[in-house]
């Protein structure tokens, strides 16, 4: 007995150890940086005077003062609005047509995983060239199929969102892996009876397929969501340096964020954004969760039985 | 959740002669076929095209224009291959910021390797008190975005005199990243707990099991993880744009950004700087394309 509680004792005090650069890494930039930014959002700072506590004087600022906080948020939900289902459905059919079993499938996954590895940067820089609305390809291409007055794309208020979302339409492929992984993991009997009923491809698709899907779908939707709100790369880039394009149509909720920070120097007013960042993100994980136990399907639910 | 309803197909009407019925069962699995690959084709051409335009524009000479009325797709006439050149040492310092970006990379690759394999080590295969609390933590920050830190982490790190150096970029990976840990953790939890009472039977400690038995047979999600702090490093744009403030220590990203946002450069330059920038990534992809997706779908998603 004596013997197993010093085991114990041991292993307890190597797991510690083991643990250790985790646990000093929580401390130092995690736990002291959230008490940090709880109370810097709570005062105005500028790194040269100290900090003055305002209460809650940026949030109100924010809430009712701030034109720019409200446009940051219309930009990123016009932009959750068109990208998320797009992708959704996109990346779904695309990981439909990868999982054929037909000759040189791997060559086209290799091609269509590509650009998921590309940096935002480049893929940005790329397609600033590409979107160019007096001589890019895209305008010259699209006026060669007839077209005689292409949208001026990243130039004009309401096409600059969906080219953000059409550069990362070109990035598909990433979330279509984790599609894949997940359609790779329906058992092939289900399939079996489901043609042993004398479903067609459609029906399978419907009531084999769909539902074994739903716990990746939850994933692809709720990283989605969240990735709404981090947009940066691409719209620095799109926006010529987080210049938030013509008319503010590229000020996205993080460059808005970045800008207060480290362009006006106002710490204490972008840690009172980050928390609604924060805040934003965790309501929305939130809602997705109580939501989904309608429409996930989970194959080892106790409660419904299997 | 909603789904494009599409119209319900009606089966077909019943065949007299079975033998019509197989031809034409052939010939419809055959167009099938043509339709899918030429959907696949399509879509291939949506992905590679906008590169080989990026390689046409990045092979032209100074004073031939890039854009064309008719856009070209393929290098064709010209071949200045001499453009890379350039943009490597003489015109501008892409060779600098290759070595900077590889600098950071290589130091994050380390921490990363180190922190979290221990971490992950202790979280899959020790008993200790307070491991269901950690974890829970562990996926808290895991989902909370870095960002909403960056501000605090930022002054954080001024006040330590580490703004304009790579610390910042490197220092934190040696204490471990969130989604690593719980990448590792996973795989580790995949290898049968009797390799670790035999070894204990035989006298083994924690250190030893970890070091001769588990992390040697844990290689396969190692090299996902390095992999993964390769390609995010690399392509890392807001790190670097908050704590690098010189030319000379600034990364391949943030250089490629500056030639866009800051300056005027000439577009065949650009698109040769993209493809210097791009390469690496490119290179490692198709090296390990294989364990890379393979540990994407390692990644438990039944949660």
């Amino acid at each position: 007995m004596a013997k197993k509680g010093l085991m114990a004792r041991k292993e307890q005090r190597a797991a510690y150890l083991f643990l250790s650069p985790w646990l000093f890494g929580l401390a130092a930039f995690w736990i002291i940086p959230i008490i940090a930014s709880i109370a810097l959002s709570l005062s105005e700072y500028n790194i040269i005077t100290s900090p003055h506590f305002v209460g809650l004087e940026n949030y109100r600022e924010m809430l009712f003062d701030d034109r720019t906080f409200w446009v940051s948020i219309r930009v990123t939900l016009k932009f959750m609005v068109l990208s998320v289902p797009l992708y959704l459905v996109c990346g779904l059919i695309l990981s439909l047509l990868l999982n054929l079993k037909i000759r040189g499938i791997n060559f086209f996954r290799t091609i269509f995983f590509l650009p998921s590895v590309l940096s935002g940067v480049a893929v940005a820089v790329l397609w600033v060239a590409l979107l160019n609305p007096d001589v890019g390809a895209v305008h010259e291409l699209l006026r060669n199929l007839g077209m005689s007055d292409p949208p001026r794309w990243l130039d004009s208020p309401t096409w600059a969102v969906p080219s953000v979302v059409l550069v990362g339409l070109w990035g598909i492929g990433g979330g279509a892996i984790i599609y894949l992984s997940g359609l790779q993991n329906i058992s092939a009997q289900l399939y079996e009876a489901a043609l042993l009923d004398g479903a067609g491809p459609w029906q399978r698709f419907r009531y084999v397929t769909l539902p074994m899907l739903t716990p990746t779908l939850l994933f692809v939707l709720i990283t989605g969501l969240i990735d709404a709100f981090q947009v940066f790369d691409l719209a620095y880039v799109l926006s010529r340096g987080g210049n938030q394009g013509i008319g503010d149509s590229l000020q996205f909720y993080l460059i808005n964020l970045w800008n207060e920070a480290f362009q006006n120097g106002r710490y204490g007013y972008a840690s009172a954004l980050s928390w609604v960042l924060v805040l934003a993100a965790a309501a929305v994980i939130l809602i997705i969760f109580r939501t989904s136990g309608r429409w996930v399907y989970y194959e080892y639910d106790p409660e419904r039985g299997r | 959740m909603k789904t494009i309803e599409a119209p319900e197909r009606t089966p077909a009407p019943p065949e007299l002669e079975p033998v019509s019925n197989a031809g034409r069962y052939r010939r419809r699995r055959i167009s099938h076929k043509v339709l899918m690959y030429g959907l696949l084709l399509g879509l291939c051409a949506f992905i590679l095209l906008p590169v080989g335009w990026m390689l046409t524009a990045a092979l032209k000479p100074d004073l031939e224009p890039v854009f064309t009325p008719t856009p070209e797709w393929f290098p064709t006439k010209f071949w200045e291959w001499s453009n890379f050149h350039r943009v490597l040492t003489e015109s501008m310092p892409f060779l600098r910021y290759s070595i900077n970006t590889t600098i950071i990379v290589v130091a994050n690759i380390i921490g990363v390797l180190i922190s979290c394999s221990l971490v992950g080590f202790a979280f899959a295969r020790l008993r200790f008190r307070g491991s269901k609390v950690l974890f829970y933590i562990l996926i808290v920050t895991m989902l909370i975005p870095w960002q909403a830190l960056m501000v605090p982490q930022f002054l954080f790190f001024v006040k330590l005199g580490w703004y304009g150096t790579y610390l910042p970029l490197i220092v934190p990976s040696f204490t471990g990243t969130a989604f690593f840990i719980f990448l590792i953790r996973q795989y580790m939890r995949t290898i049968p707990k009797d390799l670790d009472d035999a070894a204990r039977v035989d006298g083994l400690n924690s250190w030893q099991i970890f070091w001769r038995i588990i992390l040697p047979l844990s290689t396969p999600v190692l090299t996902v993880c390095a992999v993964f702090t390769f390609l995010w490093n690399w392509n890392n744009l807001l790190g670097p744009l908050i704590y690098l403030d010189s030319d000379e220590k600034f990364t391949v990203a943030m250089g490629l950004a500056n030639l866009v946002t800051v300056s005027d450069t000439p577009w065949n330059l650009t698109m040769a700087a993209n493809l210097i920038t791009i390469l690496p990534c490119v290179i490692v992809y198709f090296f390990v394309q294989k364990k890379l997706i393979g540990g994407i779908a390692s990644v438990g998603l039944k949660g």
